[in-house]
């Protein structure tokens, strides 16, 4: 993987990595997509996927609850951890100029 | 007394007859706590917090209403959030983060559930992404048998704090072994339920169609207990199966078949050919076969079977578990909780930046390789392979059943591995979890329970793959053994415990 995929690869996962750190993980992720290749040798032909475990045992279903309120307004404690906040808002930098 | 030995069932029964109270209980193990901070099992400890809700069980003890597990302690996987705990899942980017609520089980052992005391949330490898506990941010929970060694991954600070008497019971989740794995290296029991058994609601996710909580204490009984406690539908989870309640406990000390003079004739266990290939540690393939002749011994047969792509559960399980972790891990941007980065220019540059400092090596790496394998070019041929090939596994493990009760093999080709032996190359660590991950593509319960010693005096550990819903047969199933042998009660040397304090 060259330097230019990784550093696609950081944008898309928003990541920021160094000089020392990209050449260091390309070798890493190559390793590691060496490992997985494993994968193409099998012949999955008629498979369906599975995409998650239920389905081998019950019909998977997303069910809807009714459309109420279940949780008070909690806006103080919900902001407890917030980085920076002002006014019971999420501060961030400046999108529009 | 020692109460750190004492089975949640003397537990219990020394509160219900006044022996001890709940105060003097998590005085004694926030004592122990305090004793070997060194094994870093523990990630937030506040004794102050343990102590009122000793004292609110102590008060329900006193007017009658107290349930089987009021006033017992109990300490939780830091991946479990918790209302005046930390919850940092072993990362520096929720290092201050307070949840505004407690995660289901959390609710669920309480004190306004089940009244247990929380002793403290355990380390973990960040985010659940590890079998060493060396992924935490915090330093790694460090093994009990020897402190030089690994504890396991993820759940290490809870096997740590089992295995120590540094807690009665402990909560874990397993991904990909991160309850069994541990509790093998640590000498306890774990079980991994059913996928969909327990609740997910507030445990932080990492891959959520293979997460999944269980308990791991010091026996299957005890195990079978605290499942009772944690299990059941919850509608704040939607995969949280809505099925009728299982007792746990209700086949222990039964015979496998009623009027049968052995405990477990009729009893058919599978071992599948593939858990005793190449990369099996010799020490370890004796104990496991010895654990099988003792089944034997209780009346059970053993048959050969064959799960044929339990290697490529390896490629399967680092393909699937970083796509759903990259999605996952995309709410960590510094913007409503977590770690945001000191110097930025502008928007994406805060997220990326807070991204970058906030998660350690082995989470950027998943979040990469996750991206990378659900990016335009590259979905079909590994995620969608992957999935596909997930499901011959899954199948796989049905025609195996079809000729037997149970699974058995061994948790991992190795005992535990010196601190920093396996660190600096990623694949070579991945390859340790072959023998866990396939239960959990699968969604099937599997167990751990201890069946030896390794020419180091490490613990070894027996795995137990069921069928669906099957927890209540494999814990009896287990429990039979734990009846017959005494692996399960082997402690570590306290003198050599309290050295791992300085």
């Amino acid at each position: 993987m060259n330097i230019e995929e990784i550093n696609h690869l950081a944008k898309l996962s928003s990541l920021e990595l160094s000089t020392d750190q990209t050449q260091q993980i390309s070798k890493e992720l190559e390793n590691i997509l060496h490992l997985v290749d494993e994968l193409q040798s099998v012949d999955t032909e008629g498979y369906e996927p599975l995409f998650h475990p239920i389905a081998m045992i019950d019909t998977l279903s997303q069910p809807l609850r009714t459309d109420i309120v279940s949780e008070g307004n909690d806006r103080s404690n919900n902001m407890v951890s917030a980085p920076i906040s002002h006014e019971g808002l999420f501060l961030v930098p400046k999108v529009i100029e | 007394m020692s109460w750190h030995e004492k089975s949640l069932s003397e537990l219990s029964k020394a509160i219900s007859e006044k022996e001890v109270s709940s105060v003097e209980l998590t005085q004694y193990f926030l004592g122990r706590m305090a004793q070997m901070k060194g094994l870093n099992a523990y990630l937030d400890v506040q004794e102050d917090l343990s102590l009122k809700s000793a004292q609110m069980a102590d008060e329900l003890i006193a007017k009658g209403l107290a349930g089987p597990l009021t006033g017992i302690p109990v300490a939780h996987k830091d991946v479990f959030v918790t209302k005046n705990w930390k919850s940092t899942a072993g990362s520096k980017m929720l290092e201050n983060y307070l949840s505004p609520f407690d995660a289901h089980v959390v609710e669920l052992l309480g004190v306004n559930g089940a009244g247990m005391v929380c002793l403290g949330k355990t380390n973990m490898d960040e985010f659940a992404m590890g079998s060493s506990n060396e992924n935490s941010a915090y330093g790694p929970a460090l093994n009990p048998w020897n402190h030089q060694y690994v504890s396991g991954g993820s759940s290490g600070g809870s096997a740590v704090a089992v295995a120590a008497g540094l807690a009665p019971i402990a909560t874990g989740t397993d991904t990909g072994g991160s309850i069994r794995q541990p509790a093998a290296f640590c000498g306890i029991t774990g079980i991994k339920p059913t996928y969909g058994t327990v609740s997910r609601y507030g445990m932080i996710a990492y891959a959520s169609s293979l997460d999944q909580a269980g308990p791991m204490g010091k026996s299957a009984q005890d195990c079978a207990i605290l499942l009772n406690s944690i299990s059941g539908h919850d509608p704040r989870d939607s995969t949280s199966l809505a099925r009728e309640s299982i007792n746990y406990e209700g086949l222990l000390g039964k015979n496998w078949i009623t009027d049968q003079d052995l405990p477990l004739t009729g009893l058919k266990i599978g071992v599948p050919q593939e858990y005793f290939s190449q990369g099996l540690q010799e020490d370890v393939r004796q104990a496991v076969q010895e654990a099988l002749k003792k089944f034997e011994d209780l009346g059970a047969t053993c048959i050969p079977v064959s799960l044929p792509k339990t290697k490529l559960s390896i490629p399967v399980y680092y393909v699937l578990a970083p796509a759903e972790a990259s999605s996952n891990l995309s709410r960590y941007d510094g913007v409503r909780y977590g770690y945001r980065a000191k110097e930025y220019k502008d928007l994406a540059q805060m997220y990326e930046r807070s991204r970058s400092e906030g998660f350690g090596a082995e989470v950027k790496r998943r979040i990469l390789i996750g991206t990378y394998v659900l990016s335009q070019g590259y979905y079909d041929a590994y995620y969608l392979q992957a999935q596909k090939i997930r499901r011959i596994i899954a199948q796989d493990f049905q025609t195996a059943f079809a000729s037997c009760d149970v699974l058995m093999g061994p948790v991992a080709p190795h005992v535990a591995w010196k601190v920093g032996e396996k660190s600096k190359d990623p694949v070579e660590m991945y390859l340790e979890d072959i023998y866990t991950l396939s239960p959990n593509l699968a969604g099937l319960p599997a167990m751990s329970i201890p069946c030896g010693m390794s020419q180091d005096q490490l613990p070894i550990g027996l795995q137990i793959i069921g069928n669906y819903f099957s927890e209540p047969k494999m814990l009896q199933i287990a429990d039979h053994y734990q009846r017959n042998t005494n692996w399960h009660q082997l402690q570590p040397a306290t003198n050599s415990l309290v050295g791992a304090a300085s």
